[in-house]
């Protein structure tokens, strides 16, 4: 009796690690899938020979001042929405990194529990939020709110996509930074105010310090989920691919004229294959991201786990 | 019970000590003196409230939630619980030594330098001199002068606990608590711990839970054995490990139980 019991039991394990495996390798297909179909698609664009010849992309060309994908002499100059994102997401770090650290500091290690159990949640909730929501909320609501304060010729411009944008990432930044906070030793917070520190001194200088690899991880998500972003700067930033340098001008971000203007493309036009090539460039640089900031996590629990000996 | 009589001053004295974590009580009506520049071990089975007792002398134990405390303990005539009482200035006076080595993440000289640092002290050869000086006394300084900017914890464990007793000797104590500061290290570590306290009783008042009854016997010179939240007997360490008074501490001491 017994024994069938256990052959039994241990089919059932057989069986759901089998299926788990199975759900697993697929995803792992599919996402694999996509990338081949990414990059193949942008393949034309990259060795060049796909262009008609009268729109001939060269590489100059491409990394030249104009995007105006839809003309009867369109150009495909993604500069502009280069420095587009790059404007968006800066905006978005400045004001989302120091907010979500601090937050994450103050939770972790100085707030009472019941404060923890308010804000906590809060913020992990803000996480939750559909991005088409946020943008709702900053394309009626903080638009027209930061038009009145400074005074802006236009409503929509590429400060108001970066306030937007960093509510989205600063949940990201804030429980990235708080786990690597919380995972630092007790030990650590009482040799410090066994030496006369305060709670403060502690969190600060000794604790914050501590956290220096988790934080950058943080950084590096928050830095990724900005630049690739769509919903929020497609209905936040105005989209008029300029490249200025003023933060109240309107911006097309990469992501954005993806999101745009792939519904309107002709299918394996020059157009179709720049954006999938812009696709390829957002892959690129956030699957890097997420290495580094991976690596920087894996390393940090490493040192944990050699400090600890 | 408690002969504090015999003392020439004591440098921290508990009277009627009762220690509490929410409703269960860990200290029960504890009172003994200890002299200063006198080592004077802790004893007794685990759990008995060693720790606890140890981290009530430097309010350590406010650090956790729903703790309460009856009674007194006086540092030189000052009560360390009345209510005008700086924690941060009296863990300042109050240094103490962990059993888990717990440097910080930074350097060798940050280590050190992190006490005196918020502690005001910014002038960077004052902080130099306080560091080479908290090492020596450490037994340190000559092993790591040479590379005092590497990172504190690619030290080994012996070199990792001295430098913690270095940290807190950089913020000038004058009372230093050990909580088995040897108990994570190997014999010769040990030993070289057990020296190092022998030293540094000329100039510090020491406080030292040991399990380890040879160690008791070897560094301190009054030993106080705890059983079940009570203080059974305390006396000189002679006394205690030869003529001990009470049945239980005999008992403990042949290693009967515990
Ligand atoms: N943070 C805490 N919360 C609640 N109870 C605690 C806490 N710390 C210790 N205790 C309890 O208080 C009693 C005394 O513990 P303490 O750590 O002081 O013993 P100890 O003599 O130091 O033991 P050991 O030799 O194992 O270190 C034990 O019953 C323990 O379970
Ligand atoms: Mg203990």
């Amino acid at each position: 009796m017994k024994f069938f019991k256990k052959a039994n039991f241990r089919l059932n394990e057989f069986l759901a690690e089998k299926a788990i495996a199975a759900i697993a390798t697929t995803s792992l297909v599919f996402i694999f899938l996509i990338l081949i179909f990414v990059f193949r698609e942008s393949i034309p664009l990259v060795l060049g020979y796909a262009m008609e010849e009268d729109n001939k992309l060269s590489l100059t060309a491409l990394f030249s001042n104009n995007w105006i994908p839809v003309s009867n002499h369109p150009q495909f100059g993604i500069w502009p929405l280069i420095i587009g994102s790059i404007k968006v997401t800066a905006i978005s770090l400045i004001i989302a990194f120091p907010i979500a650290v601090l937050a994450a500091l103050y939770t972790a290690t100085l707030a009472s529990k019941r404060t923890k159990e308010i804000v906590k949640p809060v913020i992990e909730i803000l996480a939750g939020f559909p991005s088409v929501v946020i943008g709702f909320f900053a394309l009626m609501v903080l638009a027209t709110f930061f038009q009145n304060v400074f005074n802006l010729r236009f409503r929509l411009n590429a400060f108001t996509g970066g306030v937007a944008l960093s509510l989205a990432v600063i949940p990201i930044i804030y429980t990235v930074t708080e786990e690597a906070l919380n995972t630092l030793p007790k030990t650590m917070t009482e040799a410090s105010l066994a030496l006369g520190a305060t709670r403060w001194e502690t969190s600060l200088y000794v604790l914050l310090p501590a956290a220096t690899q988790g934080i950058f991880a943080a950084f590096l998500l928050g830095l990724g989920r900005s630049f690739g972003e769509t919903m929020i700067v497609l209905m936040a930033t105005g989209n008029a691919a300029l490249s200025s340098t003023n933060i109240f001008e309107s911006v097309r971000t990469m992501s954005a004229a993806i999101g745009a203007e792939m519904a309107e493309v002709v299918f394996g036009d020059a157009h179709y294959n720049v954006l999938f090539f812009i696709g390829v460039l957002l892959f690129i640089f956030s699957f890097t991201l997420n290495a580094i900031a991976e690596f920087f996590l894996k390393q940090r629990m490493m040192k944990k786990f050699q400090g600890g000996a | 019970m408690i002969d504090s009589s015999t003392m020439q001053k004591p440098k921290i004295s508990v009277d009627s000590l009762n220690f509490f974590y929410g409703k269960s009580q860990a200290l029960f009506k504890i009172s003994m003196a200890m002299e200063a520049q006198q080592v004077t071990a802790f004893i007794g089975p685990s759990g008995c409230g060693k720790s606890t007792f140890l981290r009530t002398l430097n309010r350590m134990n406010d650090t956790i939630d729903r703790t309460y405390i009856e009674g007194t303990v006086m540092i030189d005539d000052q009560n360390i619980y009345a209510p005008d009482v700086d924690v941060v200035h009296l863990r300042k006076r109050v240094g103490m030594v962990f059993q888990k080595s717990n440097p910080f993440p930074k350097s060798i000289f940050e280590n050190v330098a992190f006490g005196p640092r918020i502690h005001g002290i910014r002038n960077k050869s004052d902080l130099y001199s306080i560091v080479e000086k908290s090492l020596e006394q450490a037994g340190l300084w000559n092993e790591v002068k040479d590379r005092l900017n590497n990172n504190a914890l690619g030290l080994s464990g012996g070199q990792q606990q001295r430098l913690c007793i270095a940290r807190a000797l950089a913020v000038g104590p004058e009372v230093l608590l050990m909580d088995e500061p040897a108990s994570a290290l190997d014999p010769r570590s040990t030993a070289r711990i057990e020296d190092l306290i022998g030293d540094l009783k000329k100039n510090f008042t020491i406080i030292i839970v040991t399990h380890n009854m040879q160690q008791a016997a070897r560094v301190s010179d009054y030993t106080a054995f705890f059983f079940e939240g009570e203080l059974i007997e305390f006396g000189e360490t002679k006394q205690i490990f030869t003529m001990p008074k009470q049945k239980k501490t005999e008992d403990y001491i042949t290693g009967r139980f515990g």
